[in-house]
């Protein structure tokens, strides 16, 4: 092995410049390859970050109007879910669903103050288990819980920035805050992190109907399902939506009154495209790659050209077809896989570089965070892209090592 | 046959040139000894390259035999062929044929690279040869920085360092001056005194005179073969004797 990189280096230093051109076309080529792969995969992160904060496997039911007369009932009917909506869909899909939460949002309720400090924010009726739909960190003391809503306690949860505008440096924890005169007592603040900016409060949905004149009224319905493939949720999506519109009286054919986003689905066609964008990167840096190739393998033709006697030399001397061939091969090898070394170093470190920079931006604005981050080529492409390397030192290598080794040496040496 | 190293029995070659075949060499016998020194002469075309080439497995013959040290050659492939001239046949050309990029002691290194021999004790073996002729602070130029009578002992050298039982030599003296020429003519017939046998082949007399039999070719075919009544092995020299 190291005699043999003898050879290579004592070969290789005839000609330095020669030898450090053909290497460049690799390195250059593996170095875009890692710098789109890089940028795929900060694009995909970015999308990701986009998922974060919610189940991937989220079903969000809404109501609308209908837009189909049905069963003697006219088109332009509202659809009002209930809390019997709730309990049926508890009942007929306890298998399917691991976690349900009603959802009713207070429209115009007026005015949230804490002692002198007022402001208008987006108030929410939730379950304890919307914690595992709309996933929120907690920030200080806790989320809804059961309690809360069999006992309709008053007691409210802010986001944060809701908590920074009213509560400033106070701590909020036990104090009370007026929501539209009606005092809550904070018992948790949370950050969103889909949403980091939004003035969001969160109270018991049984107290939110009964304080606020909502008898058993429910705007959405949130659900995550136990579904692991699209397809399986999306089979209890359809469920679900029929079953609904079955007691609401919707016509089948009404696609506008209910409405389901299924969030498990948009996820994997995100995922789709950036799959395909990744096999896309690929066939690029490939073919880039492929350039690259075909240059060493036209100067290692003209090498073999150049040492036509040198080889005839060696066969004469004993040297077989198959050391030859070695002789050429390795030395391919050696500059195809040096260089693109090289090249993945030079674009990991790149990687890193803008990576870093990025989070040092994101930290001032967070809609980075969300479009593009943490562009790195991780250890399993770096591999991969070494693999190809060596191939392709391989593939280069080859035409020209089939004509060394064809090479007769009697030929060789009258060869003045 | 016991003590033939080279054995040849109507051997026939031909060259296909265009719709011509060439018929270079037109049924050659030969039996060269163990140890004996032996120089093919004839004129340009007579096949006396040809013939070197097939004794040096460098070509292939057509038709006939031929035993080198009792085991026949025939066509073989070109591995086994290359073994062959690793183990049995030192080389020696007119054009010195050094690898230019290698210092003098790496290209007498070479023939022991192909044996697998490790790089430490291939040099020290190396320098062991080019002390033996007089080279040893030469050993880390490079052949352009030599002069024509060194590069030939180089040469002789990376012959020898294989251990072969037969040297090959293609007029060795011809790009050498009358001065340098009695010079390697010495070293040669001290490699021959070592017991290896040596063929030389040549088109001038004093060199030819300087070995036991010389052989001359006319048109393919041997012309005469005799003992040459001149030889005189030169004084068991200071250079092989050593050990």
């Amino acid at each position: 092995m190291f005699n043999s990189l003898q050879e290579i280096l004592s070969t290789l230093k005839q000609n330095k410049l020669r030898a450090i051109m053909t290497g460049f076309s690799v390195a250059w080529g593996i170095f875009m390859l890692i710098l789109l792969l890089g940028s795929g995969n900060g694009l995909q992160n970015g999308m990701e970050n986009n998922f974060r904060g919610t189940a991937k496997n989220a079903l969000w039911i809404w109501s609308r109007q209908t837009q189909v007369a049905h069963e003697g009932l006219q088109a332009g009917r509202r659809i009002q879910f209930t809390d019997e909506d709730y309990d049926m869909l508890v009942n007929h899909f306890d298998d399917d669903i691991s976690d349900i939460s009603g959802r009713f949002r207070l429209w115009g309720t007026g005015t949230v103050t804490y002692k002198s400090e007022y402001g208008d924010y987006d108030l929410e009726g939730v379950m304890p288990e919307f914690k595992n739909i709309q996933i929120v960190d907690i920030d200080q003391g806790r989320y809804i819980n059961d309690l809360d809503i069999k006992q309709f306690r008053k007691v409210a949860i802010l986001s944060v920035p809701v908590k920074k505008a009213l509560f400033k440096e106070e701590d909020p924890i036990g104090k009370y805050i007026r929501i539209d005169q009606v005092p809550f007592m904070v018992v948790g603040t949370f950050i969103n992190p889909e949403r980091r900016d939004d003035e969001q409060i969160y109270i018991p949905v049984k107290t939110a109907q009964r304080v606020f004149n909502g008898s058993n009224k429910l705007n959405e319905l949130a659900v995550a399902t136990n579904a692991l493939t699209v397809a399986e949720n999306k089979r209890i999506e359809e469920a679900i939506r029929t079953t609904l519109m079955k007691k609401h009286r919707i016509a089948p054919d009404d696609k506008q009154a209910l409405g389901i986003w299924n969030t498990l689905e948009h996820f994997k066609q995100a995922q789709g495209v950036f799959t395909g964008i990744r096999i896309f990167v690929w066939v690029i840096g490939i073919m880039t790659i492929i350039a690259g190739i075909v240059g060493v393998s036209n100067i290692m033709i003209i090498l073999v050209k150049e040492r036509t006697k040198e080889i005839g030399i060696r066969k004469a001397i004993g040297a077989t077809p198959w050391s030859v061939i070695r002789l050429v091969l390795s030395e391919s090898v050696f500059i195809t896989t040096l260089s693109g070394f090289f090249g993945l170093v030079t674009g990991m470190g790149l990687m890193a570089v803008v990576s870093m920079v990025l989070q040092n931006m994101a930290k001032g604005n967070p809609s980075i965070e969300s479009t593009f981050y943490n562009p790195s080529a991780n250890l399993s492409v770096a591999v991969s892209a070494l693999v190809v390397l060596i191939v392709a030192g391989l593939i280069a290598g080859y035409v020209p090592a089939r004509r060394a080794s064809a090479i007769k040496p009697i030929e060789a040496l009258h060869d003045e | 046959m016991s003590n033939s190293i080279i054995k040849v029995e109507g051997l026939h070659k031909s060259y296909q040139m265009g719709n011509n075949a060439l018929h270079v060499l037109k049924g050659i016998d030969l039996d060269i000894k163990a140890g004996e020194m032996v120089s093919i002469m004839g004129s340009s075309g007579s096949g006396k390259s040809t013939l070197l080439n097939i004794l040096g497995i460098l070509d292939n013959h057509d038709r006939g035999s031929y035993y080198l040290d009792s085991v026949k050659i025939e066509k073989m492939n070109e591995t086994r062929a290359a073994r062959f001239r690793n183990n049995y046949i030192g080389f020696i050309f007119q054009s010195f044929n050094l690898i230019s990029f290698k210092n003098a002691m790496e290209n007498v290194a070479l023939p022991l690279f192909y044996q697998n021999v490790s790089r430490k004790k291939r040099n020290m073996k190396a320098l062991e040869y080019l002390d033996r002729l007089g080279l040893k602070e030469w050993a880390n130029h490079l052949p352009s920085e030599l002069s024509g009578g060194q590069k030939q002992r180089i040469a002789i050298a990376r012959a020898l360092i294989s251990e072969p039982k037969v040297i090959l030599a293609d007029e060795p003296t011809g790009a050498l001056d009358s001065q340098t020429s009695f010079e390697v003519m010495d070293i040669l017939q001290e490699v021959n005194q070592l017991g290896i046998t040596v063929i030389i082949v040549t088109h001038e007399d004093d060199i030819a005179h300087r070995t036991q039999r010389i052989i001359r070719l006319r048109d393919g075919l041997i012309d005469r073969n005799e003992l040459n009544g001149k030889y005189e092995p030169v004084a068991a020299g200071d250079i092989f004797t050593s050990n």
